[in-house]
């Protein structure tokens, strides 16, 4: 907070006003913003201790909870090494992180493609921009047909060229690539958006220079371009990263973790034990939420540092 | 259509309260909650709900409607937290971790009544825990093999009674082009009903039961018996492929357009076929045929069931809505095919004059000697369920997997049990 700036009243300790009023000022920011920093407390920061707690416990969410000491995550360790549920989950969380990373390049590509002035460009923009306000149930709806193996278009194309018909949500060596593609349809679209508004900052006057320097194509875009598009770059590593760890409703409507649990992935295995129809261990529901938790971690921290060297940068 | 029944309805079932015990006229709130959120049973609870508030002008009657999957989850939370006076479920080990946490009221003195006693015996184990009674039925279904009429007639077939001509007639319908049956396992619980019928007719009702208890390993060889008689069926290629990648309802397309031709199924697929298209003449119905010799038939007939939390405000009305429900009138009217289309649990009401109930209704009474068994996700513990359900659909997909299988379900019914 910018409080030094602020001008100091002139008048020193002690001068019969009342201790709010002296200190007023340093006192005011604070209050704003109480209302904010308790919220977060209550229902961010006390229920991830919470869940760390559950995860000690086996508990079916009814009737008394057991202690079992770190057995949930013993479970864990073990369903790890037969390559059973936990493996094929984190092993899907990190296909999710990295190829849904994919979204960045395809976003910029698609915005430098746009970032020209042709009679109804805004519609093109907004048609691109489509998928991205659709919900995401809706996506998984229109994938799920897509793929369909009998009826589904994706299956009449590949027909045309000799091959198929694959069923790309009933196996499960493709399955988890099919739901990612389909999460890349928005997620390009929200990483257009971004870069679309921040090549509306880039400085003419540089690419002028550059151009006078002789800089063209590939080079003007990797020396010139990319470089003042870093803050739309981090935004949209941020909310890829963010979107890739929260993949569960495209998962739930697609496959329902289908077929036998091969697209399963934390987050949505983590409701599969706790929260379903099935599901009555929350301890084991909360050791995975907290293995989750570490795994967003790593990348939070990251941000978090990369955000505040920024700022440092900036005084 | 309503008013016209309403009347001599409300009238018939006002006897058969008097006729039952005491009771004090009813006042304050009746808090309902309902599972049935489909349009016709929904339709079907709220005429019956109404024909008690006629019985019981006093009475404040407040029902809830919840959608049916959600129902499932959030049953937890009301139960403990804002409980209402009745609430639908499911019997046998499904109401298990409710009653364990002490959340369904204890009705064994409901049981006792002489009305509930002698009529509705026949569900009485499945409401069964510990030896006491923790709700009330009030309609089951049955389940079997629902096939095409006109391409068996077409292919000259003939209902089978045994195993072998099940696989004959199955061969018989490959060869014409089409596939022997339509499943949608997307849900996983279609390929439990597989498993019941293969496993209870392969090693009998008993053995199903302590598998489901978890009394018996998943390596055992009366189980892998089961698996070798399924796998015959996957490896004619019998079932309809992708079957991973659709609901039981997306799997209904394939019989209507006489892809495939047998759907094992519960009686609630005979409506939508209906709606479809196809006529009483296209779809006829039959027992799952025998597999080993001399093991008693048994069959699934899952049950719906009304409980009262533990916690209700307001048992004794609770206690006597059961009564209603549960009488023989009231069961006659609320199963008939214009509402629910399913079985009654009263033994003195009547079936419905509908080709289905009346033939499932024949094979539940007459022709289930080995015993009644509520569907494989409600017989084994919910965890226990999941786990062998998720190993059922793998295997019907990769029959080659199977041992792997059979060592991970080991696995996890060491762990549940315990």
């Amino acid at each position: 907070m910018a409080t030094t700036a602020m001008p100091v009243s002139g008048t020193g300790p002690g001068d019969g006003r009342s201790w709010f009023h002296r200190n007023q000022i340093a006192i005011t920011p604070w209050l704003f913003l109480a209302p904010g920093v308790l919220f977060f407390l209550f229902y961010v920061i006390f229920p991830v201790f919470q869940s760390f707690n559950i995860s000690l416990y086996a508990w079916d969410g009814l009737g008394e909870a057991e202690f079992v000491g770190l057995r949930n995550y013993e479970d864990l360790y073990w369903e790890f090494v037969d390559r059973d549920a936990f493996y094929t989950s984190l092993k899907n969380n990190i296909l999710w992180l990295l190829l849904y990373l994919l979204a960045i390049p395809a976003g910029l590509l698609i915005a430098l493609f746009l970032n020209q002035t042709v009679a109804g460009i805004r519609i093109y923009k907004s048609l691109f921009f489509f998928p991205f306000v659709i919900s995401q149930v809706v996506v998984g709806l229109v994938f799920t047909w897509f793929y369909d193996p009998t009826f589904g278009l994706l299956n009449t194309i590949i027909g045309w060229f000799g091959l198929g018909p694959i069923s790309v949500l009933g196996d499960e060596r493709y399955v988890t690539y099919g739901i990612i593609a389909a999460g890349l349809w928005p997620q390009t679209a929200y990483c257009m958006i971004l870069y679309l508004t921040g090549l509306n900052a880039v400085d003419p006057e540089q690419i002028e220079a550059g151009r006078l320097d002789g800089a063209k194509g590939w080079k003007m875009l990797w020396y010139v371009v990319i470089p003042q598009l870093k803050p739309a770059t981090f935004i949209a590593f941020v909310v890829t990263i963010i979107g890739a760890l929260r993949s569960f409703d495209l998962i739930s409507i697609m496959t329902q973790g289908g077929p036998f649990g091969s697209s399963r992935v934390l987050a949505f295995y983590m409701f599969e034990v706790a929260l379903s129809e099935y599901g009555f261990r929350m301890g084991y529901g909360a050791a995975i939420a907290v293995v989750l938790f570490l795994i967003m971690l790593c990348f939070i921290a990251y941000f978090l540092w990369s955000m505040y060297r920024e700022e440092r940068g900036a005084r | 259509m309503r008013s016209i029944i309403k009347a001599p309805l409300a009238a018939l079932a006002a006897s058969a309260v008097l006729a039952g015990p005491v009771s004090a006229e009813l006042t304050g709130d009746l808090k309902i909650f309902l599972d049935t959120s489909n349009p016709a049973p929904r339709a079907t609870m709220e005429a019956m709900i109404a024909d008690f508030q006629d019985l019981h002008p006093d009475l404040n009657i407040e029902t809830t409607v919840i959608d049916r999957e959600e129902y499932k989850t959030q049953i937890r939370n009301f139960l403990t937290a804002n409980p209402p006076d009745v609430a639908t479920w499911y019997a046998a080990n499904r109401m298990r971790p409710y009653v364990d946490a002490e959340l369904f009221e204890d009705v064994s003195d409901l049981w006792q009544e002489p009305e509930i006693a002698e009529n509705l015996a026949s569900t009485k184990g499945a409401m069964t825990i510990d030896g006491k009674q923790w709700g009330v039925p009030y309609t089951y279904y049955q389940w079997g093999v629902y096939y095409r009429k006109d391409i068996y007639e077409e292919l000259g077939l003939e209902e089978p009674n045994t195993w072998d001509a099940f696989k004959a007639n199955c061969q018989a319908i490959l060869d014409s082009g089409r596939k022997c049956f339509t499943i949608g396992t997307k849900f996983l619980w279609t390929a439990g009903g597989w498993f019941d019928y293969l496993n209870m007719r392969t090693n009998g009702f008993d053995f199903h039961m302590q598998l489901a208890n978890g009394e018996v390993s998943w390596e055992d060889d009366r189980v892998k018996q089961t698996f070798a008689n399924w796998q015959e069926l996957v490896d004619m290629g019998a079932f309809i492929d992708n079957h991973q990648t659709y609901s039981w309802q997306e799997a209904l397309p394939f019989m209507v357009n006489g892809d495939a031709v047998h759907y094992l199924m519960g009686n609630f697929a005979v409506a939508p076929l209906r709606d479809a298209g196809l006529t009483d003449d296209q779809i006829d119905f039959y027992q799952f045929p025998a597999i080993t010799d001399g093991i008693a038939l048994a069959e699934d007939a899952p049950t719906d069931t009304f409980h009262i939390p533990a916690n209700a405000a307001n048992k004794e009305a609770a206690r006597e809505f059961l009564r209603f429900v549960v009488s023989a009138d009231v069961q006659t009217e609320i199963n008939n095919g214009q509402n629910l289309g399913q079985l009654p649990v009263n033994a003195q009401s009547s079936v419905d004059d509908d080709k289905f109930l009346n033939e499932g209704f024949a094979m539940l009474s007459s022709n289930s000697p080995g015993g009644v068994a509520q569907f494989w996700d409600r017989d084994a513990p919910a965890e226990m369920a999941k786990a062998s359900m998720e190993g059922f659909q793998e295997f019907m997909v990769k029959p080659e997997n199977l041992d792997r299988i059979l060592a991970r379900l080991e696995r996890a019914r060491q762990r549940i049990y315990q």
